[in-house]
């Protein structure tokens, strides 16, 4: 039976095993069904009308084929005129499609893009700010910066000379592909530049947005808590590296970073860790020498490629890149 | 709010097709979320009410089949069931888990009206 209706006791057994009042929808009229083959359906009714039953006959009033892959045609006629068509296309359809534009355009300037996700407060900038000035003159970075409002970040940036776009999402909780296209059209990245793209402080919506990057890399600071890879394992998923940032602080923190890695690791056994301290540089050795490894292997995947277009020699490997080393591939 | 996004992303599909089926109106649409997407299906009930309010999909039903989520145990070598990301191998209990099913969210298809 349906806690919040009581609907489900007109159904059968098999039925009443999961239906999940959409108690957020403000219609409130509006909820869902599990049936027993695992297919979920919402509908609307008067809030005090819940006789109806699920029985096959009603069932088949939704227009409803529970089951997957049926038919492969691209519509099929229904009755009245109505018309079934086959999409078949992932949600985020449009905003990888602009994703991939986006990695084209980097793999072009053999530009390595990195996604630095966090919740708020864990030491983006000044993580930023500190890698900027670590790399001093030896290839060019750029910044693209999200916050809700104010240019500050944008700011702090430009101030240690890189330049930096400052993208404002107003009431949105994430970057999208098509904001980071427009600023690359800004920042026009020269070749060989390392593009930080710092997203909006958030732990959860931006797990789910491809940029065109080549990497996201979740930071997590001691003073959040070691539990966070399992709170929001989305996040730590999608991430290629966990920063454990503000590591001079851990003495005061119930902080074990043994723990935050194995928690990590149930969620991405593949992750790498680096703990850091933004404030005091410790651990930028290590994580100076990832970002460089990481331009490494795609330099050496890309060069052969962009070479070959411009001399017409597809696929030759030129000898600077092969000397790079062997490609990760 | 995600999936204010992710609604979008749905309407923006159903436009597409709908105009190229020259449909009048968009009366249901089925989702495949799976259980390991970053996704919930209140929410998205919630915004897709929203955001197809004066457009071709206004009112459509929504429905939405749930995948379960599957994952590979690096350890068995082996495909088994998972409810959450960082749940253990029901087989060794450990947590050598990668997703292997279950992440998707898509739109499947749409009943029209032309």
């Amino acid at each position: 039976m349906c806690i919040s209706c009581g609907c489900m006791a007109n159904e059968p057994e098999s039925e009443a095993r999961a239906h999940v009042p959409a108690a957020s929808v403000p219609a409130a009229d509006r909820h869902w069904h599990q049936h027993a083959d695992g297919s979920w359906h919402s509908h609307e009714h008067a809030r005090l009308d819940h006789g109806h039953s699920h029985d096959q006959d009603a069932h088949g009033e939704c227009g409803h084929d529970a089951g997957r892959g049926t038919g492969s045609g691209a519509a099929a006629q229904g009755p009245g005129g109505d018309r079934r068509v086959r999409i078949e296309r992932d949600i985020l359809a449009h905003n990888d499609a602009i994703a991939g534009r986006n990695r084209r355009l980097l793999e072009r300037g053999s530009c390595l893009a990195l996604n630095l996700v966090s919740s708020p407060g864990a030491g983006k900038t000044s993580l930023l700010c500190r890698t900027i000035r670590c790399i001093g003159d030896s290839f060019p970075v750029v910044v693209i910066e999200g916050d809700q409002q104010t240019s500050l970040d944008a700011d702090r940036i430009r101030a240690t000379g890189a330049p930096a776009w400052q993208i404002n999402t107003g009431k949105g909780c994430h970057l999208d592909a098509a904001m980071v296209e427009r600023a690359l059209a800004q920042l026009d990245p020269p070749g060989q530049a390392l593009v930080m793209i710092e997203n909006v402080g958030n732990l959860v919506c931006p797990a789910a947005f491809d940029l065109g990057e080549d990497a996201k890399v979740v930071v997590l600071s001691v003073t959040e808590g070691d539990d966070k890879p399992l709170k929001y394992p989305d996040m730590f998923a999608a991430a290629r590296l966990m920063l454990v940032n503000k590591i001079d602080l851990q003495p005061h923190c119930d902080f074990d970073p043994a723990r935050a890695l194995e928690y990590a690791r149930r969620v991405n056994p593949g992750i790498d860790v680096i703990s850091v301290s933004a404030r005091d540089g410790t651990g930028f050795d290590a994580w100076l020498a990832w970002i460089d490894a990481q331009r490494r292997a795609k330099q050496a995947r890309e060069a052969p490629e962009v070479i070959g277009h411009e001399a017409g020699q597809i696929g030759r490997r030129p000898v600077e890149a092969a000397a790079l080393g062997p490609s990760p591939d | 709010m995600h999936e204010m996004s992710l609604a979008l992303g749905i309407l923006e599909l159903l436009e597409d097709a709908a105009g190229r089926e020259k449909a009048t109106r968009v009366k249901a649409v089925w989702l495949e979320l799976g259980a390991l997407s970053a996704v919930e299906p209140d929410a998205i009930a919630f915004c897709f009410d929203a955001v197809t309010r004066g457009t071709v999909a206004e009112g459509a039903r929504l429905m939405i089949e749930a995948i379960p989520g599957r994952g590979w145990c690096l350890q068995c070598m082996a495909s088994t069931q998972i409810a959450r990301r960082g749940d253990p191998c029901p087989r060794c209990g450990g947590y050598q888990m990668q997703v292997a099913d279950g992440a998707q969210m898509r739109v499947r298809e749409m009943e029209i009206e032309s």
